[in-house]
């Protein structure tokens, strides 16, 4: 625990030493290997917390308010997230020392860096509110301070403000929960809060709140409007922290005031935080499939993801209001297995997208192909994770949806019919985003890295440098290892789902025989990682041997492409756009009222013909538009005020006043 | 005995409610600031008053402070002031007397509705001299913004400081800290807003307020 304290400071005080360090060319590399030491360091450090369920370390510090002071706490729980945050760090970290050397504003971002860092292990640790929220909010402002790092660039300023308002909009709500929760006696350590009972509408209140706050950090619809401008808009290894990691802040936040401090829950949370999590998972990836930008795709992934683990939440939430603690831990355990899996794969995403940046100055997948032939390495490890994300076996997305399933699959016990009939709409709710998801990343991956180069960047592109390259292949093997051996993962998160459920947990892993992994009994469901791995290279090593031995062995050359279409230019391939179209039209006639038109040229006309198609974004138009020119009109009426007479103030307080004692006199 | 220190207290602060009433509808600068310094007296004399009853003497330095400054130097110095702008003109409203005055008879009844009940536990005395300040700080403020001319909103401000030291007077075991430091803030507030008289009258030629509007590019 002191360990980990001081590394945080550590990282502190790293963000202090980057100021004068960062126009330096030795600067960019001392920061980021400073923070890959410590934030491997912490990882090592938390490991053996995550078991340690009886060695619960806290500690109380003299700093910020006087005669409080800042009290931290490692317990499970925190411990998991620590690891999630550090790993995502070290990687992040380590794939900068290589990414930011074509770095225009270093400057700008590597004494925000190591404080964004620090800050979401302050978040972790804290036992108390002063310091989650203070640790919160300046994780907030450091990751904003990174977004607008390239604030020339169009756009960003907007995702910037977007994202501001946002992120106090949240803190406000995180604040009148943290308040609700302290009651009346001004309780604002998490010991207290633990103790106290609140009565039942000041719960359902603080969930609401928590779902407000937190989740509009984690992106749920219809708070993730900032999300993809956002998370894109920041450099490559940043949108990898914010997207990986800082939205797995967000899912602590709730699960720690929830599951631990707001008391036990009632079935009906759950069916909140379930329908929470369909929409977001639905509507996420099909906002995902619109997109041909990888960078706003892959952020939009996010969302979905967010959704997924919002499922299992929300069903861990069900099974603890009705004392079904078994399901709770299977739930809990895909929910944090899902919270780890997507760190890793959506670091691995974004770090591959910042290598096609990087190496073609492109993020519009209309304007790559044809990478895979310039940059193996990238190609081979963003493959890993889209059939990771994709949820695709043996891979360890997969596994994880596979437990939110069976988690699912044991709901017909629950009592309440409501959420009898519920939980299987949500099931299939979260079948067709994976299934989506896996669509959208056939896309996502054939247009950008296979085909032929669509752009002239495209044609000249290059390998990335080794350090980028190797942190997505520590990254990729990281995802098959958890997809191959999920029992080792579940096994460690045994500790933590403990301490939530009460003492449930899955059964023992590591004694099940060929390292299968058992949810509930080996009579319901069982998976093997590691034999289903086998099974698939020995089969495709098979069909392999067999099509060489069978196939024809004359070397044949002929044009590229020359299915009907002779034309040897790449804009005949197909594209983004129109593989999104089929999906656009089932989905997108009510998700974005999306029209396309047709402009035909004038008969004799040499001009081309025109394919228009039209997405609204309704959450915007019906949501967050009407407020924003509410605020407009309204601060346009009050602006008045700052320009009245001397006479006219004093009239107004007068006004007030009386008002204020006509309603004292009233009232009593 | 009681039955007296009662009714003589109760007649003091009732009286310097009657006196913020002929504040309001005074019309010519000089009847105004005459009209205040009896305020001012009429104030000491029921500070005097509660320093006898509650026998405390220092109410006595209360009143004395009372008499000395707001009823003899800040009248006489508004006097000056007058005289040596040269201003002997009627004091513009921006509501008519009547209207004014019915209103004033209103935030009159608004206050005893408001303090009674609210106070009570406490004894009689109090209650009617704290019913008593809230009216006059009240119209003080009521005159401040019912009044165009500079020097009026001078008098509602002092007006209004007086019911604030009445109120305290009535309110048993007010050190003598708060009130010299009340009575020096009305100082200072005066000569501020004398100097800001003074720059108003050098740069517009007149102490009428509306002039001020005119310049900052406003309708009247």
């Amino acid at each position: 625990m002191n360990l980990i304290l001081v590394l945080v400071a550590s990282l502190f005080l790293a963000a202090i030493a980057a100021m004068p360090l960062c126009r330096r060319p030795v600067g960019r590399p001392a920061v980021y290997g400073f923070t890959f030491a410590v934030c491997t360091a912490i990882v090592v450090a938390a490991l053996p917390a995550l078991s340690a369920a009886e060695a619960v370390a806290a500690r109380v510090l003299p700093l910020g308010i006087p005669w409080i002071g800042a009290h931290f706490r490692l317990d499970p729980l925190a411990a998991f997230f620590l690891l999630v945050i550090n790993l995502g760090g070290a990687a992040a970290s380590f794939y900068a020392i290589g990414y930011g050397r074509h770095e225009q504003a270093n400057e700008r971002i590597l004494p925000f860096f190591p404080a964004f860092l620090a800050a979401m292990n302050l978040v972790v640790l804290a036992d108390d509110a002063f310091v989650f929220l203070f640790s919160w909010e300046l994780m907030s402002l450091a990751s904003w301070a990174l977004v607008m790092a390239h604030h020339h660039d169009r756009g960003t300023q907007h995702a910037g403000y977007v994202y501001l308002l946002m992120a106090s909009f949240g803190t406000l709500c995180l604040l009148l929960a943290f308040g609700l929760l302290a009651g009346t006696h001004g309780g604002y350590l998490f010991p207290a809060m633990r103790e106290g009972s609140l009565p039942r509408f000041a719960q359902a209140l603080v969930l609401v709140l928590v779902l407000l706050g937190a989740g509009s950090k984690a992106g749920i619809v219809p708070l993730h409007v900032w999300l993809p401008l956002a998370h894109p808009a920041a450099p490559s290894h940043v949108s990898a922290l914010m997207s990986g990691v800082m939205t797995k802040v967000a899912i602590y936040g709730l699960i720690r005031l929830i599951f631990d401090l707001s008391g036990p829950p009632e079935w009906w949370w759950g069916v909140i935080v379930l329908v929470v999590g369909a929409v977001t998972a639905v509507l996420g990836v099909l906002y995902a499939l619109m997109q041909h930008d990888l960078k706003r795709l892959l952020a939009y992934h996010t969302v979905e993801n967010i959704g997924i683990i919002y499922i299992g939440l929300g069903l861990a939430l069900a099974f603890l209001a009705n004392g079904m603690a078994t399901g709770a831990a299977l739930a809990l355990t895909a929910a944090l297995f899902h919270v780890l899996n997507h760190s890793l794969f959506k670091s691995l995403l974004f770090f591959g997208s910042g290598a096609v940046l990087r190496a073609t100055g492109e993020r519009d997948m209309e304007h790559l192909g044809g990478l895979i032939h310039r940059m193996p390495v990238t190609t081979a490890t963003f493959l890993t994770g889209c059939a990771a994300i994709s949820a695709l076996p043996p891979l360890n997305g997969f596994v994880s949806e596979w437990l939110t399933f069976q988690a699912i699959l044991i709901s017909p016990s629950l009592p309440q019919w409501g959420l009898k009939f519920l939980v299987p709409a949500v099931g299939a709710a979260l079948a067709l985003s994976a299934a989506l998801a896996a669509a959208c990343f056939v896309k996502a991956f054939g247009i950008t890295f296979l085909g032929r180069p669509r752009s002239r960047a495209a044609a000249q592109a290059q390998e990335v440098d080794a350090f980028s390259t190797g942190a997505m292949i520590v990254l990729a093997a990281l995802c098959v290892l958890a997809g191959v051996l999920p029992s080792l993962a579940v096994d460690a998160l045994s500790g933590v789902v403990e301490t939530l459920t009460a003492g449930a947990r899955l059964p023992q892993q590591a004694t099940m025989p060929w390292l299968s992994l058992i949810p509930v009994s080996a009579a319901r469901s069982s998976y093997n990682g590691l034999i289903l791995l086998v099974f698939i290279a020995v089969t495709s090593t098979v069909v392999a041997a067999f099509v060489r031995r069978l196939g024809s062995h004359t070397v044949r050359r002929s044009a590229a492409w020359d299915c009907g279409t002779p034309d040897p230019s790449p804009i005949t391939q197909y594209t983004a756009g129109s593989f999104a179209q089929p999906i656009r039209r089932v989905f997108g006639r009510t998700a974005f009222r999306a029209s396309e038109h047709v402009e035909m040229p004038e008969p004799a006309s040499l001009e081309p013909a025109r394919l228009r198609a039209d997405l609204r974004d309704l959450v915007w138009e019906y949501l967050f538009a009407p407020i924003a020119s509410a605020i407009t009109y309204a601060s346009g009426r009050i602006n008045a005020l700052q320009f009245l007479t001397i006479r006219r103030y004093l009239a107004l307080v007068f006004a007030v006043l009386l008002l204020l004692l006509s309603g004292l006199a009233l009232w009593q | 005995m009681h039955g007296l220190a009662f009714d003589v207290s109760h007649l003091l602060a009732g009286g310097l409610v009657l006196v913020s009433l002929m504040l309001l509808y005074q019309d010519r600068l000089y009847s105004l600031l005459n009209v205040f310094a009896l305020h001012a007296v009429v104030l000491s004399l029921a500070v005097a008053w509660q320093a006898h009853i509650q026998e405390a003497p220092h109410l006595f330095v209360t009143a004395a402070i009372a008499l000395g400054f707001k009823a003899i130097l800040i009248p006489v110095a508004l006097h000056r002031m007058v005289r040596r702008l040269g201003i002997h003109r009627t004091i513009e409203t921006v509501v008519g007397i009547g209207p004014t005055m019915l209103f004033g008879i209103g935030l009159v009844a608004l206050s005893i509705m408001v303090m009674l009940p609210v106070t009570e536990q406490a004894d009689a005395l109090t209650q009617e001299d704290l019913a008593f300040a809230l009216s006059v700080v009240l119209l003080g403020l009521l005159m401040m913004v019912t009044r165009r001319n500079a020097v009026g909103q001078v008098v509602g401000f002092m007006s209004l400081e007086n019911g604030l030291i009445l109120a305290a007077a009535g309110a048993k075991g007010m050190p003598l800290v708060v009130e010299i430091s009340v009575a020096f803030s009305v100082l200072i507030a005066f000569i501020v807003i004398g100097i800001f008289l003074f720059r108003i009258r050098e740069r517009f030629d007149t102490v009428d307020v509306q002039v001020l509007e005119r310049f900052r590019g406003e309708q009247p």
